[in-house]
């Protein structure tokens, strides 16, 4: 990888469900490019309970920045921890972005009162296809629960997200950064779920 | 000074920089987007920081604290400030001692609110100055500012804030260990000043109206307000987070950022009009700025071409720069066609909610599944009005449940039930109310039910917490916003003591218990309240033996569907229990409505 370009923005748009750590993992690379020198802003929409509805949080990485909140079509990262919330945002990536799908479904109580459908596999990758050739989908359940516990999920994405990123990988800064958001009792198995997300990051984006 | 740089949320620089210019007294009631400030003060051990029973008793704290000579910070959400206006007003009236502000903090686009307002009013109203910050640096920056004022002016000062300054988190440069201001103030006695009888009152309401006049020349001179020259075919006067969308949309464009929106400099706004040549105000909810502008008699222009509701972003604003004919990058790309018809996700009662049994109770005695269409209009007559409040259970007005019909401000819902019950309607009426709300602001309703006889059932749903802002402590939690034990307000008792007679005490997680509560309630003719206790499922760690469904049993009727737990779920046209959601023995809500008895332990699954 290159030098950084510090001139450069980085949009990044986490969404998510409640409960699945969106917002953890938006505030550890805020951390980590705060370290780095950047200006930032990071934006948290949830609504008004603590559990199960959308949850977006919006990362922006730059010389200086001015809005608190990700435009339309401007994302240059989607990081989509849930499929149906994935769908949901496709028009904010910018064109040639970088989308990457966590292959899971929670799907929404009102399809199983049957009133509503979830939407197919095909359909929502079409629709991100429509923009870029970025587009990736990885299993981090089951890599998470491979590793030992769901609840790691949000740092195996940040693993990926670190290839991701065109800035020059500090190893300990990010790894600091992981330490000092999670209770020390996770702190090994959060750095297991980041290096192996660094893994499946590499083998999967080009 | 060595600086250091911090990434913080608006609330959390607020605070800090409280701490920094030397807050000893620091009181709220929890609010989203405002809990977080008086959390993070309530962090500092050397001062004093308490969760108030209301924002009314906040305020009269903060002023008590205030009139000690004591630098006071009070916090709420905009609709609370409707709550503390009679403490306000009377705040405003007698000025202080010790500086006090007032965080009011907006919720445009009412991410988690009853409604929007637009606080600002708030200050033209009560004549007292306020600051509008855009950023976390402007708050922490800010809050140092307002002190100032509010002690050199003998005013308490407004800080308004809204949803994005308030929750988002920004850069922060600041010292590294600021010596803290400590001002030498104490209390003395001075009637004339602090007790507002109506000869009193006279002479201190012209020195409202001076003051405002004397800060107007302030804000002529204060670094709270900038002017940025760049372009002079535009110019653009704006405050708060409006300025970060303008900025980042008109990227040439001279700017008035102004940090203090009221009382406005004249002579920097006439000045500012006179050098550009087209001039546009950006701002969020009502004309505030625009008008206050036009009362100078400058041209302006403003909310024609800009939404009176919600938030702005960028793309709102590069509609409105088209409609005014101004140039921007807009952005030339098309949307992709979204999947049609994607399921929402609205938030809900977690797994192992202890509202959701009495709900599913009163849905189902209520007959409620039946009582919308879909276009949400009512079909049949209701068995029962269910009078809601405000907290997680107002979900509960979200099918499957659906039962809520009322839900309009804290406390509301006990004495719209007495309201409806005295205008002869004739369907059973029960209230339903938390316990930090009803500590907020239902204890004058049921008052209002014993003095005048109303035959209402009042639920209340003890969960020993204030959930929905995050977990604060409360009254009847029995410990501190600082973490202290104390005393704990019982909810029973409290009721009792107001003369009630008919009073039970039910645990929420017993369907049958609260089935036969809610049917003896209803059934005796006179007031009646039931306190429904169980642990707030974000707080309860049990997770032992969670439940099951035996497809052998299961005919599918559906009926465990109808408690809206999240963790049951139809998948391929069985009904299943997300083994990673479900409580368990701590909740066991759905194995006590299966009328085939198709909901079982599976003995020994537990996590945590």
């Amino acid at each position: 990888m290159n030098k950084v370009n510090i001139n450069r923005k980085q949009d990044i748009l986490f969404v998510g469900v409640g409960g699945q750590g969106t917002i953890l993992a938006s505030d550890i690379v805020s951390e980590v490019a705060l370290a780095l020198g950047y200006d930032i802003k990071k934006s948290d929409t949830l609504g008004m309970a603590q559990r199960g509805g959308s949850v977006t949080s919006h990362v922006r990485i730059g010389p200086i920045v001015y809005a608190p909140l990700v435009s339309k079509h401007e994302a240059d990262i989607i990081m989509a921890f849930e499929k149906l919330e994935a769908a949901r945002w496709v028009n904010y990536l910018s064109p040639n972005g970088t989308v990457i799908i966590n292959n899971y479904a929670l799907p929404p109580l009102s399809i199983s009162l049957g009133m509503a459908k979830y939407p197919d596999d095909q359909s929502i990758l079409d629709s991100y296809f429509r923009l870029t050739r970025k587009v990736f989908m990885v299993d981090g359940i089951q890599e998470a629960v491979k590793l030992g516990d769901v609840r790691i999920l949000n740092v195996f994405m940040l693993g990926i997200l670190s290839i991701v990123l065109p800035y020059k990988y500090d190893e300990k800064l990010w790894k600091n950064c992981i330490s000092s958001h999670v209770p020390p009792k996770v702190i090994d198995i959060n750095i297991r779920a980041f290096e192996r997300g660094r893994e499946v990051g590499n083998s999967v984006y080009i | 000074m060595e600086k250091i740089r911090r990434l913080l949320s608006g609330n959390e620089s607020i605070a800090i920089a409280a701490y920094h210019a030397g807050v000893g007294v620091a009181s709220a009631y929890p609010g989203t987007p405002s809990t977080e400030i008086l959390e993070t003060l309530a962090t500092f051990k050397d001062i004093y920081a308490e969760w108030s029973t209301n924002e009314k008793v906040a305020m009269e704290v903060g002023l008590g604290a205030s009139y000690a000579g004591v630098r006071s910070i009070v916090s709420m959400k905009h609709v609370g400030l409707n709550v503390a206006a009679d403490a306000f007003l009377a705040a405003a009236t007698t000025g202080i001692n010790g500086g006090l502000v007032v965080i009011s903090a907006d919720d445009p686009g009412i991410h988690s609110s009853q409604g929007e307002q637009d606080n600002r009013h708030f200050a033209r109203l009560a004549r007292v100055p306020m600051l509008d910050p855009s950023d976390s640096q402007d708050a922490y920056n800010f809050i140092f500012i307002a002190f100032e004022i509010s002690e050199k002016y003998d005013t308490p000062v407004l800080f308004r804030i809204t949803t994005r300054i308030a929750h988002s988190k920004s850069v922060v440069e600041m010292d590294v260990d600021p010596a803290r201001y400590i001002n030498k103030k104490r209390f003395f006695h001075d009637i004339g000043k602090y007790v507002m009888l109506p000869s009193n009152a006279r002479i201190r309401v012209p020195h409202m109206h001076n003051r405002i006049t004397d800060l107007s020349k302030l804000a002529e001179t204060t670094p709270a307000n900038q002017v940025i020259y760049r372009d002079k075919r535009l110019g653009i006067i704006t405050s708060g987070v409006s300025y970060q969308y303008a900025r980042e949309t008109f990227k040439n464009a001279s700017f008035l950022k102004l940090g203090m929106v009221f009382p406005l400099p004249p002579k920097l706004l006439t000045e500012f009009a006179s050098r550009v040549e087209r001039l546009f105000v950006v701002e969020e909810l009502d004309p505030f700025l625009e008008e206050n502008v036009k009362i100078l008699g400058l041209k302006v222009e403003g909310k024609q071409y800009l939404p009176r509701t919600g938030e702005l972003n960028k793309s709102i604003l590069n509609v409105a720069a088209f409609k005014a004919g101004i140039e921007t990058e807009i952005s030339k790309i098309d949307d992709v066609q979204i999947i049609k018809d994607l399921p929402g996700r609205p938030p809900l009662l977690c797994p192992g909610c202890p509202h959701a049994g009495v709900f599913f109770v009163l849905s189902t005695l209520g007959q409620r599944a039946k009582i919308l269409d879909s276009n949400g209009r009512s079909k049949v007559e209701s068995k029962l009005i269910i009078t809601g409040d405000i907290g997680c259970y107002t979900l509960a007005a979200y099918p499957p449940l659906r039962a809520m019909d009322t839900t309009a401000c804290m406390g509301a819902s006990i004495g719209q039930a007495i309201g409806l019950e005295k205008a002869g309607t004739t369907s059973k009426i029960v209230a339903v109310i938390g316990d930090s709300t009803f500590l907020h602001s239902g204890i004058t309703g049921i008052v209002d039910a014993v003095y005048n006889d109303s035959k209402i059932t009042v639920i209340i749903l003890d969960n020993g917490t204030t959930a929905m802002t995050g977990h604060q402590d409360h009254p009847g939690s029995g410990v501190t916003a600082q973490g202290k034990p104390t005393k704990a307000v019982r909810i029973e008792n409290l009721v009792k003591g107001i003369g009630v007679d008919d009073i039970k005490v039910v645990n929420a997680f017993d369907i049958k218990s609260i089935r036969s509560a809610v049917k003896s309630s209803l059934d005796n003719n006179e007031l009646s309240v039931i306190v429904i206790k169980g642990k707030c499922a974000v707080i309860n760690k049990e997770r032992k033996n969670k439940r099951y469904v035996d497809t052998a049993r299961c005919n599918k009727c559906g009926v465990c569907l109808m408690i809206g737990c999240p963790a049951i779920q139809k998948k391929d046209d069985e009904i299943i229990i997300d083994q990673l959601s479900c409580m368990g023995d701590a909740c066991a809500v759905c194995e006590q409505v299966c009328p085939r008895r198709a909901i079982a332990p599976l003995t020994g699954v537990t996590d945590r």
